[in-house]
């Protein structure tokens, strides 16, 4: 690789010059290359709309008429005016510059960025299912209702759990419904706890929500197995513990070899276990929570399930509980009636609502779908052969990556590039960026916290053979850049082919400008 | 790696220094260095007690949040305003302007049972 070659011109000049016509920029950028798009602010031009409601009958009244005075705005707000076709235009530019699971692999460690099946986007948008208000009285949902109610039942079937919510929002909104959960369950017994373990190769969400329940964080520590580590964890525990959060297999994409000795620690001084569903993608339909010991457990339905990551929503992260706290659970429920029909039904002692109406339901359709088109034996296909891309990943990077903890790994594998970084100064973060270059997402880099370098790859179950052939070649490739080549300097510079290069993220969170007007 | 000679070591890679009877805290080059760049420092205020062991503060970077620990019981005595506006000092001068607070020591023989500098070497190599 030549340093006087600039891939990202592809021979051509920078931005090209733009006629000068009244008004804003035109609504046309290549989709590739350096040319950055407009803003909407850009492209606006003074009274351009999207909508007109010439036609429509409807009468147009001034805001004044509408609002009282005293909460209209002083200043009408800067909003741009652009028409419709630019509008479009504006974001489905946007869209091709974007990288997504529907475009290639997107090996991000612990997201489980698996391919979302098309068919559950069909059955979420029947008119059937879409159309149907939430407040709609249950004689007429009854679809609906089979749908929420065998969902749950499926989900308890593969985490071992005997009742469960669909409400919460995504997997933090889960977190915080289990340790409310937790928090309720104590309560009723007269318990004061105040403290919850984590271990030190949590997601960050656990602490948080930890914090966010009223509860403190006490961590323990990993032993030289990636395991959680016994003897701190024995002497972590006591009468104020509220109970344990896990995620097994753990962030190292490791199996928690010693779970039945921890279950049985914690329950003996009457705490529970909380299960963070993050990592179910690998026990899918082989083992499950309930039978581990755990008492709460919450699913990450656009994880494991395949429903969309989005741009951040809306997900779904129903959780599941043990018999004794059923009561506790959020409401009202779902219910299956002896007769065969179906109803809501509040539990007895409920924590109280967790979100509107009855969660994402479109989200929770769409795994519905898809745990009905995989079956049981479908769904052990999933984790089995999500656990044998992870370790066939792992054995291609032996050798060029450390192997900070070297066993059997499940759905994902945890490499180092800290030798790398030692010879050669490439790092985790300059791997993940020229891999942007070789067409793949980049894997997580950074977490977890426990290893230096990390670099956490979990392929999916999605992926080919081919496909993964592909990301350890480019993977190898940028290694080998680095040491035969002396090419990291060359790789700290990446990514040099992308719409957006290497973005200077210290300058971002230090100097934070949220919106446009802040620009200087 | 740079590791004064004049200097103790706590096994979570903060530095201690005494000057007079109190004790000037910071992060080690090694902890800088594995963090990343500094974005975000959180301090305690000036007369915030401190337990050994306990912490003392938390250091944002693009990578990470990161607990500091207090490396002697005392009680807070002066703290480093210009990280607030200059995070980046920590990386640039992490035992010169990127310090972070001085303590006035409850027991300044707490010093003896920290690491020096070969011992702090040992540990991260």
């Amino acid at each position: 690789m030549s340093s006087q070659t600039d891939p990202a011109s592809n021979g051509q000049p920078g931005p090209r010059p733009i006629s000068a016509v009244a008004g804003g920029r035109a609504s046309s950028a290549p989709v590739v290359g350096r040319d950055t798009e407009p803003t909407l602010f850009e492209l606006s031009v003074p009274g351009r709309h999207a909508a007109s409601f010439r036609t429509t009958q409807i009468p147009e009244w001034a805001a004044e008429e509408l609002v009282p005075a005293q909460y209209l705005a002083e200043t009408p707000v800067d909003l741009p005016d652009v028409s419709e076709r630019d509008l479009v235009a504006h974001f489905t530019r946007l869209t091709h510059r974007q990288y997504s699971v529907d475009l290639g692999a997107y090996p991000l460690g612990s997201c489980t960025m698996k391919y979302n099946p098309k068919v559950c986007d069909e059955a979420a948008s029947a008119a059937a299912f879409a159309n149907v208000h939430p407040a709609a009285p249950p004689a007429c949902t009854q679809g609906w209702l089979e749908v929420l109610v065998e969902l749950e039942e499926s989900l308890c079937a593969i985490t071992g759990m005997s009742a469960a919510t669909l409400q919460p929002a995504a997997g933090a909104a889960g977190e915080l419904t289990g340790l409310l959960l937790m928090r309720a369950y104590h309560e009723s017994r007269g318990e004061d706890r105040t403290r919850v373990i984590i271990p030190d190769s949590a997601h960050g969400t656990n602490p948080a929500s930890v914090t966010l329940g009223g509860y403190e964080v006490t961590t323990v520590g990993t032993n030289d197995r990636g395991g959680v580590d016994l003897d701190s964890l024995r002497a972590a525990l006591g009468p104020d513990v509220a109970g344990i959060m896990l995620t097994n297999p753990n962030t190292l994409g490791l199996f928690e070899e010693d779970i039945v000795e921890i279950a049985t620690a914690v329950h003996e001084v009457g705490a529970l276990l909380y299960y963070d569903g993050a990592n179910l993608n690998a026990i899918l339909g082989v083992v499950r929570p309930g039978d581990m010991g755990f008492d709460i457990v919450h699913l990450n339905l656009h994880k494991t399930f395949a429903t969309p990551h989005g741009g951040g929503g809306p997900g779904a992260g129903p959780v599941a509980v043990s018999a004794r706290l059923a009561d506790f659970l959020p409401g009202p429920r779902p219910a299956r009636l002896d007769d065969g029909r179906f109803a809501w039904a509040q539990p007895a002692a409920s924590i109280g609502r967790i979100h509107g109406w009855h969660g994402n339901a479109l989200v929770l359709l769409r795994a519905w779908t898809y745990i009905r088109l995989h079956g049981a034996e479908g769904l052990r296909g999933v984790a089995e052969t999500a656990v044998l891309n992870a370790n066939w990943l792992k054995e291609k990077l032996r050798g060029t990556f450390d192997l900070p903890y070297d066993r059997p790994v499940m759905h994902e594998c945890v490499v180092s590039a800290e030798s790398l970084d030692k010879a050669t100064g490439l790092r985790a973060l300059d791997v993940a960026k020229r891999l942007l270059e070789l067409g793949f997402h980049s894997p997580t880099v950074y977490f977890p916290l426990i290893v230096h370098e990390a670099l956490m790859i979990e392929p999916t179950e999605t992926e080919s053979p081919q496909t993964l052939a592909a990301l350890a070649d480019a993977l190898l490739l940028v290694a080998r850049e680095a040491t035969e080549e002396g090419a990291a300097g060359e790789a700290r510079q990446a990514p040099r082919t992308t719409p957006v290069r290497r973005v200077d993220e210290a300058r971002a969170a230090r100097r934070l400008v949220a919106t446009y007007d802040q620009r200087s | 790696m740079n590791v004064p000679d004049d200097l103790r070591y706590t096994s979570d890679h903060e530095w201690a220094a005494t000057e007079g009877g109190r004790v000037r805290v910071g992060i080690t080059d090694f902890a800088q260095d594995a963090l990343g760049d500094v974005v975000f420092v959180q301090l305690p205020d000036t007369g915030t007690t401190l337990e050994k062991g306990g912490p003392l503060g938390e250091v944002e970077s693009t990578k990470s949040v990161s607990q500091i620990y207090a490396p002697v019981s005392g009680t807070v005595v002066e703290v480093n305003t210009g990280l607030a506006d200059a995070p980046e000092q920590v990386n640039a001068e992490p035992y010169g302007s990127g310090w972070l607070v001085v303590i006035e020591p409850s027991d300044l023989s707490q010093l003896d049972g920290l690491l020096d500098a070969a011992g702090y070497r040992a540990a991260t190599a």
